[in-house]
């Protein structure tokens, strides 16, 4: 049986004159990794975003297991149960590997503190696979592992639904292997996220549905070999003369 | 509260104690110091448990302070002199609550200067209540020695330090770090980072007030131009920095040789204290970055690693 966890319905986002984001509709159900792709500056992140209460939508409505979230701000839709990394890793440099992982279980969407917390915030850093680097310095740890550590941190609150912006850009070939394989090894256990990603291989192993978005509407939307022979698709990413 | 924890709290209490009977056993000049002392420690510890961790720069303190000197000097008279403190302090952390709700939106340099006008404000909007009323500057004529104003501020700084210690171990205390470090990855974690703000930035503007109400009567006259003095709130600034905000004990080790050097440069050099003032806020800036904190976690750092290697 599956279930819708996350409804976006007619969302648009307007900076000022410029559509960012234009009337995006889109299901995610429950256990499914749903992908977000696009080219550049398509609105992708925008998307992200509103889901996460970063700014609110203009316009539309995002649900979340039927609960509004367009309007709330970041840290009640947290509570409600979305997790998210971001596009540029974002630790926190004074506090510890363990305390950067607790700093998501106490105050989110299921909530642990003191010794809960702190096994809670060890038993994620080693599912993420940084058991090895637990002890360090947020400063001396590798790209991967400041990825592991905000991966871990997403994962404390126990979200309804996981929000990886690009979380595997930037990673080297053997890196990106690892990362698939961890990303799928979360979808294995159940959990529901949303991918927004540039790295083909990740769309096409990891993604049970994509949403194309291009220009900040959505142009396509199936599974990933659906989505990727679609004509609107492979011109909207190579396109020249769509738009220069 | 654990073996351990007992283990680090007693030597805080001998530390307290030692402290109550200095008006006993030095003589009132060295009292006179211990007061001023004792002032400085409540003023810039409750500072730096805001501005510690949040990294807000506050220059409200001089309102606050300001406002709980009038507070005695207009109830004096009519109350009983231990409720003035607490009146003070009611009214310091609803005056802190609205600045709060106002200005911790705003971000560094920004807040910073509210806080800076926010003393001006109050303090002309005194002057000009003053000059509507025909009245001018206050006495307050009052049987507190400097001896009981001493123990009321020791009996002050232990509370804030009772605080402190009780938010670094709660939520909030955490909530605070992470604000610190990154605000957005605060609110996405679930964080109320607008509530954690104003909630703890009511804790220096109660202690400030109530210390300048228990300060009013060593005065003995009051006018807003003292009482709001913009220097005050650099000075605890100074001194919470010098000591370093990073642990509780910091603010204290900077006020003991601050008061000193303040001490020695207005006897010494009584018309270049401000000059004297901005070089050690230079010095500190540029050769003691964490303060005397950050100076002995560089010695304990190096110190492990010699014994380690």
């Amino acid at each position: 049986m599956s279930r819708t966890v996350l409804e976006v319905q007619g969302v648009t986002k307007r900076f000022g004159g410029l559509v960012a984001v234009r009337d995006m509709r889109f299901d995610v159900t429950e256990h499914e990794v749903m992908g977000i792709i696009g080219p550049n500056g398509s609105g992708k992140s925008t998307m992200i975003n509103m889901i996460s209460g970063l700014f609110p939508p203009s316009e539309g409505s995002i649900r979340l297991k039927g609960a509004e979230l367009a309007g709330l701000p970041a840290h009640k839709t947290a509570r409600k149960g979305v997790g998210r990394t971001f596009q540029l890793v974002r630790l926190l440099p004074e506090l510890s590997v363990v305390e950067n992982v607790v700093a998501g279980a106490v105050f989110g969407h299921r909530r642990r503190w003191g010794k809960p917390a702190e096994a809670h915030a060890r038993q994620l850093l080693e599912r993420v696979g940084l058991g090895a680097s637990i002890g360090l310095p947020i400063s001396s740890l590798t790209y991967i592992d400041t990825k592991r550590v905000e991966l871990a941190r997403a994962l404390a609150g126990d979200p309804e639904v996981l929000l990886l912006d690009e979380w595997l850009a930037g990673l080297n070939p053997t890196e990106l292997a690892t990362g698939i394989d961890l990303v799928r090894s979360l979808r294995d256990e159940g959990r529901t996220i949303i991918l927004v990603e540039h790295v083909m291989d990740a769309i096409r192993s990891l993604c049970d549905r994509c949403v194309v978005m291009s220009s900040g509407a959505k142009i396509a939307e199936g599974t990933p070999a659906e989505v990727l022979s679609d004509a609107e698709v492979i011109r909207a990413y190579l396109g020249e003369d769509e738009d220069a | 509260m654990n073996a351990q924890e007992i283990g680090k709290v007693i030597p805080w209490a001998l530390l307290l104690l030692a402290a109550a009977f200095v008006p006993v056993v030095f003589s009132p000049y060295w009292l006179s110091m211990a007061t001023t002392m004792a002032m400085f420690v409540v003023l810039a510890t409750s500072w730096a448990l805001f501005s510690g961790p949040t990294h807000y720069i506050s220059l409200a303190t001089a309102a606050f302070f300001g406002v709980g000197t009038f507070v005695t000097g207009l109830g004096f008279q009519t109350l009983p002199f231990w409720m003035l403190p607490l009146i003070a302090a009611a009214l310091g952390g609803i005056l802190a609550a609205l600045v709060g709700m106002v200005t911790l939106r705003l971000s560094g340099v920004y807040f910073v200067i509210f806080t800076l006008g926010l003393a001006e404000l109050v303090r002309q909007l005194v002057t000009w209540v003053q000059n509507q009323t025909g009245q001018r500057g206050m006495y307050v004529l009052t049987s507190i020695t400097e001896r009981d104003i001493y123990w009321m501020l020791l009996g002050l700084a232990a509370l804030v330090y009772l605080a402190g210690w009780l938010i670094g171990r709660s939520k909030l205390g955490f909530a605070l770090r992470i604000i610190g470090n990154d605000e957005t990855v605060a609110r996405h974690v679930g964080i109320d980072t607008a509530l954690a703000k104003v909630a703890l930035f009511t804790i220096p503007g109660m202690a400030a007030a109530a210390v300048g109400a228990i300060l009013a009567p060593r005065y003995i006259y009051i006018e807003p131009s003292t009482a709001f003095a913009p220097l005050l709130s650099f000075q605890v600034v100074i001194m919470a920095l010098l000591g370093g905000t990073g642990r509780l004990w910091g603010p204290l080790a900077g006020v003991i040789p601050f008061t000193l050097l303040w001490e020695f440069i207005t006897r010494q050099a009584p018309n270049q204290t401000l000059l004297l003032l901005g070089i050690v806020f230079l010095l500190i800036v540029y050769v003691l970055p964490g303060g005397f904190v950050g100076l002995w976690a560089r010695i304990r750092r190096r110190f492990h690693q010699g014994g380690g290697a």
